[in-house]
């Protein structure tokens, strides 16, 4: 079932390493980290963010360093707070689909899809076999462009100034011109509704996807040549930031970084959605849970998306791709509440709706997956140097569009 | 000079041009952004630079990660109530010439979040703004096009005389207010000097039940 | 997971706990399990301790305000749990506050799940409800000086921008109050 995913062994610090400690109130730093803190005097205290070239957009971090040993970091948001909860609650549920595109703006399709299975679930919509692997499709390819822009970024942030990245856009930049011909838009696609997909595939639309995922291998294994044995690559990244799968499923981790940590646990595999039981593909576990194991989960995460698209592609039928009891026009659903949720890139992007009957929803909730996995990082960067925590974060794959909403 | 006289010179061998010219044209091919993404057009702004669209052609790949080293700002994003003070900081941290461009519908106006609490309608209340790049987010494109009209603006400024742009000029300021966190909202609510519109269109009284929305 | 079981064995574990199920009357057929507030901590700890749940993975935190309901209203808090070992879930818990006003207070279940830290102060700083226990509760989203809970459903936002001319009544009445106040301060500001 679980595939191992480093061959290597952990080479960092062994001086400190963040202890896993259960109770939040119990924690304690330490070693060197902790004397320094009965002596306040001496700890230099920085403000990163939230304009800073490693943050990922408007992300701020204080930062309590001993020397260059981070003793604290609070991790500061809302500097992209647009109040898409609100602004969903005061229109209709299907003028809220358009939003979810901008929450995460990297993975709009599998945003719509999630935001899509919570209202299937709220108002009991069958979606038609046709619109289920069109889903699968499109969320599996934004699977591939998200990991391979985010090992760009994580690379970038190492100090391989631009190259790595490019490498990434220039496959990221073959996938977004799939989805704007599919629905019109590079990033922002708003294509799925409630019950199915917005319009039918554009002709030939099937044959330009299996070319690009027939060449998509080759990319990987450039990449992997490129990256996988590199010295530096591995020195800035084994043994640092790990997480322990204690700490990750206590803070409620989902996604890369969880089974980076051991854990296996992928929404694709435990709720069986749409029509994942019918894919064979493995979930990547990780050993160490370090930064170099939540790079390596990625990389065969997209080999696994490329096998899924593979068979998604070969399988796909024709038919009907909306759910006919389902309405544009005046669409009200029962009143009760319903609570969604798909295995983003990122991790488990969830959608809470209460329904009071009327055309708009009462209570909209983004179980935002980028904010959530943020819950440990100072556990993660505690007793590491200021460098490096740019690196752990830049492994935990946020963005904040959906961190603040 | 008259150009025609200059073509004619240069077809002699002789290159005639101005102070002006050759400041105005080394400064429009080196425009050195500030590396400062706030939402959605930050990642189209990322993909402008990259080897696709490749924004190194007009001279603006220099993307500099400090204010004190940029010539341009561009605003790719929402701009929330809580990030307005520091995008006005920034601003005024940057050294003259400066210039800034809102890319996206929400940097000119809130776009989609308008309606929301903690969203600045439109960074123009803050701080001035040479080109608006409309879009949800603008296409590459839109914003290599952005760059060229900001090159030409850049081409078209005087040295001297009474059109000459701010920082050559002794008594305007290259600062501006950078607003406060209230207790409901932002103080001030926009910089008077910069936003001075009032809404002229009268509307009309509202007709019981009909439009509103969420009703259908 | 058969919530009227799950319902008997925290009565059993936990004495004296009401507990009460709220139907949901959707197809999605996600019930909840209300918790009072005196019991709710010891209820939690139960759910994620017990070895046959095993709820060892608190998903999502969120708030919601109900001002017309039971008088003058409460604001409630739900919480979706999961077990990553069980693979099971979600089971839906909630709590409500006694009032919107004063009585706003909760415990908090961030000693038991972390995950709930970031969620549980987004709460308080959006709906204004109090966690009782959580460690480091401040507000998360808008600035510390800011003193509105804006998600809750009587907030006004401020007057802060030219209304265009559109379709909707809401946002025309808006504008003719906007250009009045405009008015009244002497046209332009």
């Amino acid at each position: 079932m679980s595939a191992t995913a480093t061959g290597s062994t952990a080479t960092g610090p062994t001086a400190i390493r963040p202890t896993a400690t259960p109770e939040i109130a119990t924690q304690e730093i330490a070693g060197k980290a902790a004397a320094a803190g009965d002596n306040p005097g001496e700890l230099l205290e920085i403000s990163l963010g939230p304009h800073h070239p490693s943050t990922h957009g408007v992300f701020r971090m204080d930062v309590s360093l001993d020397g260059e040993r981070i003793v604290k970091l609070k991790p500061v948001f809302g500097y992209l707070h647009r109040n898409h909860e609100k602004i969903a609650e005061t229109a209709s549920y299907l003028a809220a689909m358009p939003y979810t595109d901008r929450l995460d703006y990297m993975c709009s399709l599998s945003n719509n899809w999630a935001y899509a299975l919570s209202v299937e679930k709220l108002a009991g919509l069958q979606v038609p076999e046709r619109a289920e692997y069109i889903r699968v499709i499109t969320a599996e390819l934004t699977r591939l462009q998200n990991h391979a822009s985010t090992i760009g970024f994580l690379i970038q942030e190492m100090g391989a100034s631009g190259t790595p990245l490019m490498y990434a856009f220039r496959e990221r930049e073959k996938i977004l011109d799939l989805f704007e011909s599919l629905s019109g838009s590079r990033m922002m696609c708003n294509y799925m509704r409630f019950g199915g997909c917005r319009v039918e595939l554009p002709a030939g639309w099937l044959d330009e996807v299996r070319k690009v995922v027939a060449e998509f291998p080759r990319f990987l294994d450039e990449f992997e040549r490129l990256l996988a044995g590199n010295e530096i690559l591995m020195a800035r990244t084994q043994g640092v930031g790990v997480l322990s799968k204690e700490l990750a499923i206590q803070g409620g981790i989902t996604g890369p970084i969880l089974r980076a940590s051991g854990v296996n646990y992928d929404i694709r595999k435990v709720d069986k959605y749409g029509i994942y039981d019918r894919f064979d593909f493995k979930v990547p576990i990780g050993a160490h849970g370090d930064v170099y194991d939540r790079y390596m989960i990625r990389m065969l995460e997209m080999r696994e998306s490329v096998k899924i698209l593979e068979q998604a592609l070969r399988d796909i039928p024709s038919g009907p791709i909306m759910d006919p009891k389902s309405k544009i026009r005046g669409f009200r659903p029962k009143a009760g509440e319903a609570y969604g949720r798909i295995e983003s890139p990122k991790g488990e992007l969830g959608f809470y709706l209460i329904s009071d009957g009327s055309p708009n929803p009462y209570r909209y909730r983004v179980r935002p997956p980028s904010l959530i996995n943020l819950t440990v990082l100072e556990d993660m960067c505690r007793g590491y140097n200021l460098a490096d925590t740019v690196v752990i974060f830049g492994t935990i794959d946020i963005v904040l569009g959906e961190v603040d909403r | 000079m008259d150009q025609k006289l200059k073509i004619e010179l240069s077809q002699q061998g002789i290159f005639a041009t101005t102070l002006e010219e050759v400041y105005n044209w080394g400064r429009k091919n080196s425009v050195w952004p500030l590396t400062f993404g706030l939402a959605c057009c930050a990642i189209e702004m990322i993909a402008t630079t990259m080897a696709r669209y490749d924004l190194a052609r007009f001279g603006a790949e220099v993307f500099r990660p400090s204010p004190r080293q940029a010539d341009l700002m561009i605003v790719a994003g929402t701009v929330t109530k809580k990030m307005a003070p520091q995008v006005v900081r920034l601003y005024n941290q940057m050294p003259e010439p400066k210039y800034v461009i809102a890319m996206g519908a929400c940097a000119i106006s809130g776009g989609p979040f308008k309606q929301g609490y903690n969203v600045l309608k439109g960074i123009d209340r803050y701080i001035p703004v040479d080109v608006h790049i409309p879009g949800c987010p603008p296409r590459p494109e839109a914003l290599i096009d952005a760059f060229m009209t900001l090159q030409k603006k850049i081409d078209a400024q005087h040295l001297t005389g009474d059109l000459r742009p701010r920082h050559l000029r002794a008594d305007t300021s290259s600062e501006f207010v950078v607003p406060q966190y209230g207790a409901h909202d932002l103080e001030p609510a926009k910089n008077p000097k910069l936003w001075n519109i009032t809404l002229k269109a009268t509307p009309t009284e509202p007709r019981a039940g009909e439009n509103e929305p969420g009703k259908s | 997971m058969n919530l009227e079981k799950v319902k008997s064995d925290i009565e059993a574990a936990v004495p004296g706990c009401r507990l009460q199920i709220v139907v949901n009357g959707s197809p999605s057929g996600q019930h909840s399990l209300l918790l009072d507030r005196e019991h709710a901590f010891a209820v939690a700890k139960f759910l994620r301790d017990d070895p046959e749940l095993c709820l060892d993975y608190c998903s999502n935190v969120t708030g919601v305000d109900w001002p017309d309901t039971e008088g003058s209203g409460y604001l409630e808090v739900v919480y979706h749990l999961y077990s990553t070992v069980k693979k099971h879930g979600p089971l839906t818990v909630r709590m409500r506050t006694e009032d919107r006003k004063d009585a706003v207070n909760l415990p908090s279940f961030t000693p038991l799940w972390r995950s709930a830290e970031f969620q549980e102060r987004e709460v308080f700083d959006l709906y204004g409800v109090v966690f009782d226990g959580h460690p480091d509760l401040r507000r998360i989203l808008m600035w510390d000086g800011f003193e509105d809970h804006p998600m809750r459903k009587d907030y006004v936002d401020p007057d802060d921008y030219e209304y265009e001319p559109t379709a909707h009544d809401a946002v025309l009445k808006r504008a003719l109050e906007h250009s009045n106040r405009d008015e009244k301060a002497g046209g332009c500001q």
